[in-house]
């Protein structure tokens, strides 16, 4: 068990360096180099999952290691309720990738070498504890992404991928510079235990330009985080790189990447600034709302599948966001409401987790009939439901994951981000609600025009969901239907970790709150 | 130290003269128009300097009364200017430019260009300034006009000669207002004497300054002074141009180090820092806009070249307002960011430029057009060029990052003043991503993938590997660079 986040961390360089020996015309051992080396991230995952500690807040398996002393630059990583359900669904979604990603022929090599560069450095990202490890690990998973939509993806591919790459660097620079502020603030130190506990009371008073510096340091921040999430106005790269990319990496696009700048906001912006967390909340709820309501509208208005599907995240987003926000519940001016905070931001890494599996599942089951009819075009199927019988019953399910219904697990996390924000943003939760009609009846509408009516004549031939592609799905599924019955597992593994984050934002923050 | 003694302290540099001579008469001796030769002798003697620059062990001091400095800060900057030139010889044997022409002097000209950038890093006296600078300026002229029967490296020449002219002119007349104001040309005396000169002598102070500053902004290409980088970068022969990129700059950024650090501040010069109190003008700012200027000109003009070495050369005059976002501060961290970063930009640079080389000798252009499929074509050219080009925009893990990591820390650390000198470079940052991706994009999404793959020869792979296995390494594990510039960042100082 020694090291083992190190492990899960480069097992897929250990794969990318084997794949790189391997000559190209070798396409299946390829292939199935990157199925066992995630297929082992995956069982460390889930080995860290049951030995880890729920009744502890603090961070576990901790390993630390000099690197550049002369500045303070350590490796350090460690494992919380927080990044714990990041780990897991990341080596779930790594692992399913390489399936979904199966019939890739062109450029095998390459893709499956960038694909496990970048799970490395998505772990990275979700297990370090050095800023500047995780700044470097943040970096390091935009070439492998650039390349994926580039060189794989469909015919826009170049204008999605240089826009992305382009939005998340702007974002990052930004957080460079926000970074070495909070460096220096700290006492010159990037390790991020110390710096939660100093940055609070570090930066009090501090004033640039007229402003006070907890403010723009968190502006620095959220706006490199937000541009991940993608919050809006930060969205516009997102449908894009999504209908460019190939299915597999729209899956981890969606399930993974998009989790990366909400858990850099928990993890940075709430722990080390949290009371900027008081003066941002509000401004927070709102552009959650503007992100349900936008993306929900926007998702109604498309004619392709895949855009649609990409729209319905920027809208899943919006809760989150309100959930995230509901934290400030729990402070003395609103009325000590400690249930709604938890459930709040409880609520909102549950919708993290859930969107993940979600969306994931919709982005392979967009791929399954897009790599048959070669097209995504909503209007133009029709009837697929007597061609396509078993395709039809998992995108019914999964669509109904995806509009909320209760007993699937989307329904849960958007109700408890629901019930946290409620008694502190009383309007924005309600003119928010508008969203979950509109994202029901986007989503309900695409499946009549796709699956109801008479069949095109076009498809007669088109064959079932095959085993492959049913092997991808059927986990996630699972998974859905079985947290939306009965989620403690899942709520028990991150609860007190919640707990000291609250804390960390309504006593520390509030303490030491200057506004 | 007194001229005698003084020469048991210059052999590196008369190692250099000898070598330097030896390259003459061998090139008169051989008889084939293009020999390897000369060459040979002149890679040996080069080491044998690096090794003297090395081995010379003496306690910062100053030689030939009081006109050269001895100290780690100078042997750092000969170190870096005599391992660019070596690569840059390496590769001009390899270069099908000099195909038809006579390139024994060629070696012998980069040796006295070498002996002039010595100068340059240890300059402490108005005169040697002067004399290092156009030592260094004629022989590039020349080299830049190597390629007799091409016309646009003539134009190159007749360009950088002018440009060259005109500011050395400013300069000159910089100093010698200087010495008018001051009765001195040594810059310890010249501090003392600034000390005590009253207000009136301001306006005259910083327009020396300023004229000064034309000097090194030249040889440094900083806007405004930089309209002769792109047509002489694009004429030259491309182991020129690279060379011109990277070690001339590095002297002209030592120099100019040197100068501020020594002549215009209070006290001890790596200590009590801070701007001549007396002096009332907004140096800092001034400094500031230079460099902000600088690497958006660099940065924005490059974005619409369709010409690769042309776009290096705007990306080279984007480097060089990255580095001067530093100066503002003049701190000691400065000095060091910008150390760190001419070692990374060595590596990264000059390896971007290499690639270059070999896909004009490869393709026969040097534009987008000529990079198309070649990621496909040659993948280890590819994934070298990949690494240089992510360097350069300064992603991790790549040298490129670390060296743009220590000139924020050094902006950030110097107070909020500075903050939006930091912003613009930021900012830069990301602009200088879409001209680089451009050339990766080109290498793998254009083009046709094909299934020959063409593997350069040995020594070119060689080289290029040579230079893209630290431009990885060096941005994971930086220490033995920190240590190296740590140790070198010691001034002579007179108090």
């Amino acid at each position: 068990m020694d090291n083992i986040l190190s492990w899960i961390i480069w097992i897929p360089i250990i794969g990318m360096v084997a794949i790189a020996f391997i000559p190209r015309d070798k396409k299946d051992l390829i292939k199935q180099i990157a199925a066992v080396t995630t297929g082992i991230q995956l069982l460390l995952a889930i080995m860290l999952w049951s030995v880890f500690d729920a009744t502890s807040g603090s961070f576990q398996f901790m390993e630390r290691a000099e690197w550049i002393p002369s500045l303070g630059i350590s490796y350090i990583l460690g494992i919380d309720g927080l990044s714990l359900p990041m780990v897991a669904l990341n080596a779930l979604i790594a692992f399913l990738g390489v399936f979904v990603s199966w019939n890739i022929d062109r450029a095998v090599k390459g893709y499956f070498a960038l694909f496990l560069l970048l799970d490395t450095g998505v772990m990275g990202v979700f297990l370090s504890l050095d800023f500047f490890l995780f700044y470097v690990f943040w970096e390091v998973m935009l070439l492998p992404m650039y390349f994926l939509i580039g060189m794989w993806g469909g015919p826009q591919r170049e204008y999605a991928a240089i826009k992305f790459f382009l939005y998340t660097l702007f974002g990052s620079v930004l957080m460079l510079i926000a970074l070495l502020a909070l460096y220096f603030a700290c006492g010159q130190t990037f390790d991020m235990i110390l710096m939660m506990e100093r940055a609070p009371f570090a930066l009090d008073g501090v004033v640039w330009w007229g402003m006070s510096a907890i403010k723009v340091i968190w502006v620095l921040l959220f706006i490199g985080f937000a541009i991940k999430v993608p919050v809006f106005p930060f969205h516009t790269w997102l449908p894009l790189a999504h209908v460019e990319a190939p299915t597999a990496i729209s899956v981890v696009l969606a399930g993974i990447l998009l989790k990366l700048g909400v858990y850099g906001m928990l993890r940075i912006n709430y722990t080390m600034l949290p009371d900027a967390v008081w003066w941002f909340a509000g401004s927070l709820a709102f552009l959650g709302m503007i992100n349900v309501l936008w993306g929900a509208m926007c998702a109604l208005a498309q004619k392709d599948l895949k855009k649609m599907v990409a729209y319905s995240s920027i809208n899943h987003m919006g809760y989150l966001l309100l959930g995230m926000a509901a934290v400030i519940a729990g402070g003395s001016v609103n009325g000590s409401n400690l249930m709604a905070a938890q459930a709040g931001i409880n609520g909102a890494v549950f919708q993290m987790f859930n969107h993940g599996t979600i969306s994931a599942m919709l982005f392979i089951l967009v791929g399954v009939i897009y790599e048959q009819a070669h097209h995504r075009d909503i209007e133009g199927f029709g009837g697929l439901a007597s061609q396509m019988p078993i395709y039809t019953a998992i995108v019914a399910l999964a669509f109904f994951a995806g509009l909320g219904l209760p007993g699937l697990s989307g329904f849960v996390s958007e109700a408890m981000c629901f019930i946290g924000a409620f008694p502190v943003f009383r309007t924005m939760v309600i003119i928010s609600t508008i969203g979950i009609l509109l994202n029901a009846a986007y989503f309900l509408w695409a499946f009549q025009r796709m699956f109801f009516g008479k069949l095109n004549e076009k498809y007669t031939k088109l064959e079932d969901i095959n085993k492959r592609e049913l092997f991808t799905v059927i986990p996630l599924l699972v998974i859905t239907i079985f947290l939306g019955v009965y989620p403690r597992p899942f709520l028990d593994m991150i609860k007190e970790t919640m707990n000291v984050l609250i804390d960390q934002v309504v006593v520390v923050g509030g303490v030491a709150g200057i506004f | 130290m007194n001229n005698l003694l003084s020469i048991s302290l210059f052999w590196p540099e008369l190692l250099l003269t000898a070598t330097i001579l030896i390259a003459i008469v061998v090139d008169i001796f051989s008889q084939s128009p293009k020999s390897n030769k000369v060459s040979n002798y002149v890679i040996i003697g080069l080491l044998a300097t690096l090794v003297a620059v090395f081995i010379t062990n003496h306690s910062p001091t100053t030689l030939f009364m009081d006109s050269l400095a001895f100290d780690p800060f100078a042997s750092f900057f000969k170190s870096i200017v005599i391992v660019a030139t070596l690569f840059v010889i390496v590769i001009s044997r390899y270069s099908n430019e000099f195909e038809g022409y006579h390139t024994g002097e060629y070696y012998a000209l980069l040796c006295i260009m070498v002996f002039g950038m010595f100068l340059m890093a240890s300059a402490i006296d108005l005169i040697t300034v002067y004399l290092s600078i156009e030592v260094v300026s004629l022989m590039s002229f020349i080299l830049a006009g190597y390629l007799k029967n091409n016309p646009r490296s003539n134009e190159a020449s007749l360009k950088y000669v002018i440009y060259g002219a005109f500011s050395s002119g400013i300069m000159l007349y910089g100093l010698s207002i200087i010495f008018g104001l001051t009765g001195t040309t040594k810059f310890f005396a010249i501090r003392d004497a600034i000390a005590t000169l009253d207000s009136t002598s301001n306006l005259s102070l910083t327009l020396s300054t300023v004229f000064v500053l034309a000097g090194f902004g030249y040889k440094i290409s900083a806007v405004p002074f930089h309209f002769w980088t792109p047509d002489v970068y694009e004429g030259s022969p491309t182991p020129i141009t690279a060379y011109l990129s990277v070690a001339p700059k590095a002297a002209g950024f030592a120099l100019m180090i040197r100068f501020f650090n020594q002549v215009f501040v209070d006290g001890d010069s790596l200590s009590g820092l801070g701007w001549y109190s007396d002096v009332s003008f907004a140096w800092p700012e001034l400094l500031g806009i230079i460099s902000v200027a600088t690497m958006s000109l660099g940065n924005l003009v490059a974005i619409q070249q369709n010409s690769v070495k042309r776009m290096l050369a705007y990306s080279s005059i984007a480097h060089a307002g990255y580095m001067l976002m530093v100066f503002p501060t003049i701190s000691s961290e400065g000095v060091f960011a910008v150390m760190i970063y001419l070692v990374m930009y060595l590596f990264m640079n000059l390896g971007a430029f290499f690639v270059l080389i070999y896909v004009i000798q490869k393709e026969g252009g040097e534009n987008f057009e000529h990079f198309s499929g070649l990621g496909w074509r040659m993948p280890i050219v590819g994934i070298v060029m990949t690494v240089f080009m992510f360097s350069l925009t300064g992603l991790p893990p790549t040298v490129g990052f670390i060296g743009k990591f220590y000139l924020f820390v050094a902006v950030i650390n110097a107070g909020s003043s500075f903050y939006w000198i930091a912003f613009f470079g930021a900012i830069n940052t990301v602009i200088s991503l879409y001209y680089y991706m451009r050339v990766v994009k080109t290498m793998y999404l254009d083009g046709k993938p094909s299934d020959e793959i063409q593997v350069p020869p040995f020594s070119i792979t060689a080289i290029l590997l040579i230079l893209a296995v630290p431009s990885i390494f060096f941005g994971i594990y930086w220490t033995p660079i920190l240590n190296w510039v740590k140790d070198s960042l010691l001034f002579f100082v007179q108090i």
